[in-house]
């Protein structure tokens, strides 16, 4: 694919995309809160919190298609209101739902997608051929949608975001309801589109989408951004770097909810590691070294249930910044 | 370079692209249903009514035959794009939301909008000309005038599509939409003066039949091909007509807007 190195204009750096208390309400509901955020040519750039953190209403108005309610956006320098034709020609979008067109075969719905950005039909054709081996679809080209699965239904509206070489690839949510190996063909697709210079925006709930594929992201909660890094620094900054799961069965209820007996086991781990974190399911020990703090524990003769250490995550960050967990 | 297309023409591209799957049983119905109704309702009913003590004067002349033929060109634009204003336009929203991905590249809501009627129009000429075609077969209607009552029928079809693709965008489900069939247009289609002249009416529902868009369709209709309108009737109908097209196109604007721009 040849997508050229991204236009700048009006920028002396190398920022694509500038906001500035960017604001975003629907009627009284304050649905972005005041953001500030960059994003460089090249990078991938992620967007990670909760449903209703306000990470699509921010990538609608990146997209060109939903004003700005107040504050400031500048995509490649240029303003929405007044430039929304010209960025969104420059713009790949891939949006939450599939909105290919099952009345269209797999190659129609490219070609046809083509042409709203006024590419000729011949080049149209020539570039959907092309793409369809990208995502490696090229065996589907006459398929008809109905016969994809979901993950590949996903390859196709990347191909289709594609047809007009985009500078900016906005993803919201790539591969939410996909099974594993589908979200590592799509990853492994969207690492090929980084490496041609090709910037990624996108947003998820995934922390291990976040870790795989950004090179800095945003933690957004309730419209608000409350953290921002790359995914090591706010794991170093926000966490300590081995987590402890613990758990634990109410030997007089042992089918029942942990809540009582991870709340009585919670004080007999005070002082364990750095911090601790009591789930309903689980308890979280965070400590440097997991292994220590484990060998504490049975000092003081707890007896969990099951007991593992692992390094720790976006998801800690995430649950030690706001208290609650991403997916529930 | 290439020459550029205008935005609402590449929308229009999309349906074409889509009905060029389904083509064959769109012609196939635009030229059966029309072929049924002709003769039906004009060689069943005609036989009783031609000869009748006041078909001659009420009919202005024409055989009934003659007189029902040409308003099936209004009347069957209507019903073909009654249809393609509703499910397909709410789809668009709430299905496969392929106006939210046309609104994602450079084109704009009122080019959407614009591009849709684009399609109806164009819709309109093919279910217009499928009975055109039809009623050349038969000499006693056959004429020129077919051509430009084809036209009228096209624009008849829009001034319904319009309105309805307005409607059919703002409603959140559909449940509203099988009782636009029956209880906006199968009304107007028994009022229309396609079956008899309006002037049998009661005054009152003369005024009801005046009122709708799908009259002023089949007096251009049967003036056309018979030349019984002046060229001041001609425009007043035609201006009837624009002015549901056009005012049906600013309220889709204003609802494509707020759908897609939120």
């Amino acid at each position: 694919m040849s997508s050229g190195p991204c236009h700048l204009s009006n920028t002396g750096d190398d920022t694509v995309i500038r906001a500035r208390k960017l604001t975003k309400h629907f009627g009284d509901f304050e649905a972005v809160k005041g953001i500030d955020f960059e994003v460089r040519a090249g990078e991938a750039f992620g967007f990670l919190g909760p449903n209703g953190a306000g990470k699509s209403s921010t990538m609608r108005m990146i997209g060109a298609v939903s004003p700005v309610s107040s504050g400031e956006l500048r995509i490649f320098g240029l303003d929405p209101v007044t430039d929304g034709r010209a960025i969104r020609a420059r713009l790949g979008v891939v949006p939450q739902m599939d909105e290919l067109d099952e009345l269209l075969r797999v190659k129609e719905n490219l070609v046809i997608y083509g042409r709203y950005f006024d590419i000729p039909l011949a080049q149209c054709k020539a570039k959907a051929d092309e793409l369809l081996d990208f995502v490696q679809l090229g065996d589907r080209a006459d398929g008809k949608i109905r016969e994809l699965s979901g993950g590949m239904k996903r390859r196709v509206t990347i191909a289709r975001s594609l047809m007009s070489d985009p500078d900016i690839l906005l993803l919201d949510e790539p591969t939410t309801g996909l099974d594993p190996q589908a979200r590592h063909v799509l990853w492994d697709r969207l690492y090929r589109l980084k490496s041609q210079g090709v910037t990624l925006v996108l947003t998820t709930h995934y922390m291990d989408e976040a870790e795989q594929l950004c090179d800095r992201l945003v933690v957004m909660d309730h419209g608000q951004i409350v953290a921002e890094g790359s995914p090591a620094e706010l794991i170093r900054t926000h966490s300590p770097r081995e987590v402890l799961e613990l758990r634990f069965v109410d030997p007089d209820n042992p089918g029942g909810p942990g809540a009582e007996i991870n709340k009585a086991m919670s004080e007999k781990l005070d002082g364990v590691g750095a911090r601790q974190e009591v789930l309903p399911d689980r308890i979280l020990i965070y400590a440097e070294n997991g292994e220590e703090a484990l060998s504490e524990v049975h000092r003081r003769e707890i007896e969990p249930e099951t007991a593992m250490v692992r390094r720790s995550t976006l998801e800690d960050v995430f649950l030690r910044l706001t208290g609650r967990t991403l997916v529930d | 370079m290439a020459v550029s297309t205008p935005p609402p023409v590449r929308v229009w591209e999309h349906n074409f692209a889509i009905y060029k799957q389904v083509w064959a049983s769109n012609v196939m119905a635009s030229v059966i249903r029309p072929l049924m109704y002709v003769l039906g309702m004009g060689i069943g009913v005609g036989g009783l009514v031609d000869g009748g003590p006041r078909s001659g004067e009420v009919l202005d002349g024409l055989t009934y035959f003659q007189f029902f033929g040409p308003s099936m060109i209004a009347t069957s634009a209507m019903m073909v794009l009654v249809n393609d204003a509703l499910w397909p336009i709410h789809g668009g929203f709430k299905w496969h939301r392929v106006f939210f991905s046309q609104a994602a590249t450079p084109i704009t809501p009122g080019e959407i909008v614009t591009g849709v009627a684009l399609w109806h129009f164009t819709k309109g000429l093919l279910a217009s000309a499928g009975v055109g075609l039809v009623l050349a077969l038969f000499p006693s209607i056959r004429s020129w005038g077919l051509l430009a009552a084809v036209l009228f029928g096209a624009l008849t079809g829009l001034a319904f599509a319009a309105p309805i693709t307005a409607w059919s965008a703002w409603r959140e489900d559909t449940t509203s939409f099988p009782n636009i069939n029956r209880f906006v247009i199968v009304p107007m289609f028994l009022f229309s003066g396609a079956f008899y002249p309006i002037s049998q009416l009661p005054v009152w529902l003369q005024w009801f039949s005046r009122f709708t868009p799908v009259w002023h369709g089949v007096e251009l209709g049967r003036g056309a091909v018979y030349g019984l309108l002046s060229f001041g009737q001609v425009v007043g109908h035609v201006a009837y007509l624009l002015l549901w097209c056009a005012v049906g196109m600013l309220l889709s604007r204003r609802v494509f807007a707020d759908r897609l721009g939120n």
